[in-house]
C-alpha cells in the first residue's frame, strides 16, 4: 500500500553546515529576549523587519530561479531553514504563505509577467500574500466558493466574501478562488485571480479570535475590478491549481511544531528533579516527534525528486496536529499550574497560548474529518 | 534489489502460508544469513533491505524464528564467531558464571526449543555461542509463538566465545527493534485484511466501507500503520549504528518500539471493530495478526519502558537544548 510507503529520507549530514547557520542566525537576530511566550507564536508572529532579514539571507524564494530573484537552492535546504525557523519559533507570519505556497503557485501557474513582478519582491522578504479560500458558506466544501468574477471590457470584476483570512490585513496580496463560468461540474467554471488588497472595493474587516488577537480577517471583495493580467493559470482550471497548491501547504513541517514551544519549556520545567512519570510521558513524546520528523524528512525528499506525496502528507498532517494537540494536555498533566494569559510565568503563559491554539491546528489547512476522508479514498473506500 | 528480495520474501512465506515445510524453506532460501556481509556467506544487502524480510515475514503471520535467527547471525558475525547452524537466538539477559560453571536461567527466549544455538553474553562482556547444556521448560507468549526457559549448569572450558561488540543494552535495543518491524508488518496486513473486509461486507444495502464512521477509523488505523512502518524504516536505517554509536542507536531502537507498540495497539482494535464477530473467530485469519501484535508490543520493552529510558537520556542531555539533540546525526560531525 503506497500510501503508507515513505521513502527513505535524504541524510541529514551534509545539511548540518545549513542548520548550524540557520541556528547562529536566529540566535543572533532573535536574541535573548525571545522568550518561550514570544516563541509559541511563531506562525502568527508577524515580524515585516525579520522577513526582509530573512529575504537578505537569501533564506525566502530559496528554490526559485535566481531570474526570478530566488537562490537555485534545493528544496531539502528549504526543508532544512524552515525545520529551523519553527523550531526556534521565529516570527514567520508576515512572508509565511507567500514563501510556502503563493511563490510555488505563481512559479508553476503564474504569467511571465506576474512572476517577474512578484517573485523578487516575495524573495526579497517585501511581499506578503494571504489565501482567498475560504468564505461563508464554503469551508471544508471548497467547491462551494460563491465568490465571482465576471469578465468585463479589460479585465474581471470579482464580488465576494473571503472569510478567516489570516494576515489579510498586511497582506499585499491574495490569490482568490472564484467563480468565472458555468459549469455542470462543481469543480470545474472555478480560477484563481490575484488581488491587490489596495484595490478600491477590497474591505477588510478583522476578526479577534478567543485568544483576544487578530490574525482573521472578512475580506469584502464589492466589485473589484481587475486587469485581465490578474489570472493566474487558466480559466477554468481554479480546482485543480488549489489542489496543487494545499498539496503546497500540507506538506512542510509546520504539522509537528506548532507546539514545540510548550515542550521545551515543559524540559526546562521539570528539569531539575524528573521523576519517572514525566520521563515517562517526555519519552514518549519525543519518541513520536523522531518518527514525524522521520516521515517529514521523506516528504521533502520525495518534494525534491518531484515526486507526488499528497497522500503521505495527509498522513503526516493528521498525525501530527493529533500529536500537537495533545501536547498541553501532556503538559498539564505534569505541571500543576492554571493557564493564564495574565501570569509572567514564561511557562503558564506558553501553556495557555498553546492551549487556546490547539484547536486551530487540526482545522487549518484541511480538518481532520477531510483529511481522513482523503486518507480512505487513498485506502479506495471511496 | 530492494523489489528483488521483497518478492521473494513474499512469496516463500504465502507459499507456506500453514506452517509446514516453512522453517527448511527459509534455510533453503538463505534467509538466516540476510544481515551477513556477501563474504560471510550473506547477500550483501543493506540492514535496511534485509531486514525488510522481517516485516514480510510478520504479515504472514510466519511461525518461524526467522527475526531470531537473523539477529543471531548478525551479531555471531560481528563478534567474529561463526553463523549458526540451523535456528538461533540471541538473549538479552546475561547469563552469570560462577567457580568456573555457567548457571543460570535465561527466560521466555523465542523460539529456543527450535534453536540449535543460543547467543548470550557473560558478566565479562563475553559473547558466548552455545549449542548445548541446557534444560528447557517450555512456554508461549499469547500468539503461540514458543518462548521457553533455558536453565544452563555447564563448565566454562571448551565454550566458544569472543569478545562481544555490543553491550546487553544494545542486544535488548536490536531485540526490540525486530519486534518494532515485525509489528509494522502485522499492522500493515491486519489493515489490508481489514480494507478487504469492509469492502465486501454489506450491511444496510451497501459495503460498509462506504460508511463514513468505517473509513474514519479505517484512516486512523491507515494513519498508525503509516507510523508504525515509519518507525521500522528509521530503526532500520539506523541498525549500524549499533556498532559505531550505540548510545543513539539504543534511543533509536527505543523510539522506534515505542511508536510501532502504540500503533499495535490502536490497529488491532480497528481491526476487530470492523470485523464484527468473524474478527474473533479461530478459523479466521484476523487473530494470527492481533495477537501477535498485542504479544510483540510488550516483548523487549513496552512503550513505558522505552519512554522512560528516552525521557531519561533527554533529561540527561546536558545544556544543549532538545532541538539539537533532536537532529542530532551521530555521523562524525
Amino acid at each position: 500500500m503506497s500510501l503508507i510507503d515513505f521513502a527513505p529520507p535524504p541524510p541529514e549530514a551534509p545539511y548540518a553546515a545549513l542548520r548550524a547557520e540557520v541556528r547562529a542566525f536566529l540566535a543572533e537576530t532573535l536574541g535573548p529576549d525571545f522568550g518561550a511566550p514570544a516563541r509559541a507564536r511563531s506562525w502568527s508572529g508577524f515580524d515585516a523587519a525579520f522577513s526582509r532579514r530573512l529575504g537578505r539571507r537569501g533564506w525566502l524564494g530559496m528554490t526559485l530561479p535566481s531570474r526570478y530573484g530566488g537562490h537555485e537552492r534545493s528544496a531539502l535546504e528549504h526543508y532544512v531553514v524552515v525545520e529551523e525557523l519553527l523550531a526556534a519559533g521565529a516570527p514567520v507570519a508576515a512572508h509565511w504563505i507567500a514563501d510556502r505556497q503563493s511563490a510555488p503557485l505563481l512559479l508553476l501557474h503564474g504569467t511571465e509577467a506576474q512572476r517577474q513582478e512578484i517573485l523578487p519582491r516575495i524573495a526579497a522578504g517585501t511581499c506578503f500574500f494571504c489565501i482567498g479560500m475560504s468564505e461563508p458558506n464554503s469551508g471544508s466544501d471548497l467547491a462551494a466558493v460563491q465568490s465571482r468574477a465576471e469578465k468585463v471590457d479589460g479585465g474581471w470584476r470579482l464580488s465576494g466574501t473571503k472569510l478567516w483570512t489570516t494576515y489579510a490585513h498586511e497582506a499585499h496580496y491574495m490569490i482568490a478562488l472564484c467563480r468565472t463560468g458555468k459549469s455542470d461540474d462543481r469543480h470545474g467554471g472555478v480560477s484563481q485571480l490575484l488581488v491587490d488588497m489596495k484595490a478600491p472595493g477590497v474591505e477588510v474587516l478583522p476578526i479577534i479570535d478567543m485568544a483576544g488577537a487578530h490574525h482573521f480577517n472578512e475580506v469584502r471583495l464589492a466589485d473589484v475590478m481587475l486587469p485581465d493580467s490578474a489570472l493566474i493559470g487558466q480559466e477554468g482550471d481554479g480546482w485543480k491549481q488549489v489542489m496543487g497548491e494545499l498539496a503546497f501547504e500540507r506538506s512542510g513541517p509546520d504539522r509537528f511544531l506548532s507546539a514545540f514551544a510548550l515542550v521545551t519549556e515543559l524540559l526546562r520545567v521539570l528539569a531539575g528533579a524528573p521523576d519517572a512519570g514525566a520521563q515517562r510521558a517526555v519519552g514518549r513524546l519525543v519518541a513520536h516527534l523522531m518518527v514525524l520528523r522521520h516521515m517529514s524528512r521523506s516528504i521533502a525528499g520525495m518534494l525534491a525528486r518531484g515526486e507526488n506525496p499528497a497522500l503521505q502528507a495527509t498522513i503526516v498532517k493528521d498525525l501530527g496536529t493529533a500529536l500537537e494537540q495533545e501536547i498541553p494536555e501532556i503538559a498539564r498533566a505534569l505541571v500543576p499550574v492554571e493557564p493564564s494569559q495574565e501570569s509572567p510565568d514564561p511557562f503558564v503563559l506558553t501553556f495557555a497560548h498553546t492551549l487556546l491554539a490547539a484547536p486551530g491546528f487540526s482545522l487549518r489547512g484541511g480538518t481532520r474529518e477531510i483529511l481522513r476522508g482523503i486518507i480512505a479514498r487513498g485506502l479506495g473506500l471511496r | 534489489m530492494t523489489d528483488l528480495i521483497a518478492e521473494m520474501a513474499d512469496r516463500l512465506f504465502a507459499a507456506h502460508s500453514g506452517n509446514t515445510g516453512l522453517w527448511a524453506a527459509v534455510e533453503e532460501a538463505g534467509l538466516p544469513f540476510a544481515l551477513l556481509a556477501e563474504e560471510a556467506g550473506g547477500f550483501g544487502f543493506a540492514p535496511a533491505e534485509a531486514l525488510g524480510i522481517i516485516r514480510i515475514a510478520a504479515g504472514h503471520a510466519a511461525a518461524a524464528p526467522v527475526a531470531e535467527t537473523v539477529l543471531a547471525n548478525h551479531v555471531l558475525g560481528a563478534a567474529g564467531l561463526d553463523p549458526a547452524e540451523g535456528a538461533a537466538v540471541v538473549a538479552t539477559e546475561v547469563l552469570p558464571a560462577e567457580d568456573g560453571r555457567l548457571c543460570g536461567t535465561l527466560r521466555r527466549l523465542p523460539w529456543a526449543r527450535d534453536a540449535g544455538t543460543v547467543v548470550a553474553l557473560t558478566a565479562e562482556g563475553r559473547m558466548l555461542r552455545l549449542t548445548a547444556g541446557w534444560s528447557i521448560r517450555s512456554g508461549s507468549n499469547l500468539a503461540g509463538e514458543p518462548r521457553d526457559d533455558l536453565t544452563f549448569d555447564l563448565p566454562l572450558d571448551g565454550l566458544t566465545t569472543a569478545e562481544s561488540p555490543f553491550a546487553a543494552d544494545t542486544l535488548l535495543a536490536m531485540s526490540a527493534a525486530l519486534r518494532a518491524i515485525a509489528i509494522a508488518g502485522a499492522a500493515e496486513a491486519a489493515l489490508a485484511l481489514t480494507v478487504g473486509y469492509v469492502n465486501d461486507r454489506v450491511q444496510f444495502g451497501r459495503p460498509i466501507g462506504k460508511q463514513q464512521a468505517i473509513q474514519q477509523n479505517l484512516a486512523v488505523m491507515a494513519g498508525q500503520t503509516a507510523a508504525a512502518r515509519a518507525a521500522a524504516d528509521m530503526v532500520s536505517e539506523a541498525f549500524p549504528l549499533a556498532l559505531s554509536a550505540p548510545e543513539l542507536f539504543r534511543l533509536k531502537a527505543g523510539a522506534a518500539k515505542l511508536r510501532a507498540g502504540e500503533a499495535a495497539g490502536v490497529c488491532a482494535a480497528i481491526a476487530h471493530q470492523a470485523h464484527g464477530a468473524i474478527g474473533i473467530t479461530r478459523e479466521y485469519r484476523l487473530h494470527p495478526l492481533t495477537r501477535r501484535l498485542w504479544s510483540w508490543r510488550d516483548e523487549f520493552g513496552s512503550e513505558a519502558f522505552w519512554a522512560e529510558r528516552i525521557g531519561a537520556a533527554v533529561f540527561a542531555r546536558g545544556d544543549g537544548g532538545l532541538w539539537p539533540w533532536l537532529t542530532r546525526t551521530g555521523e562524525a560531525a
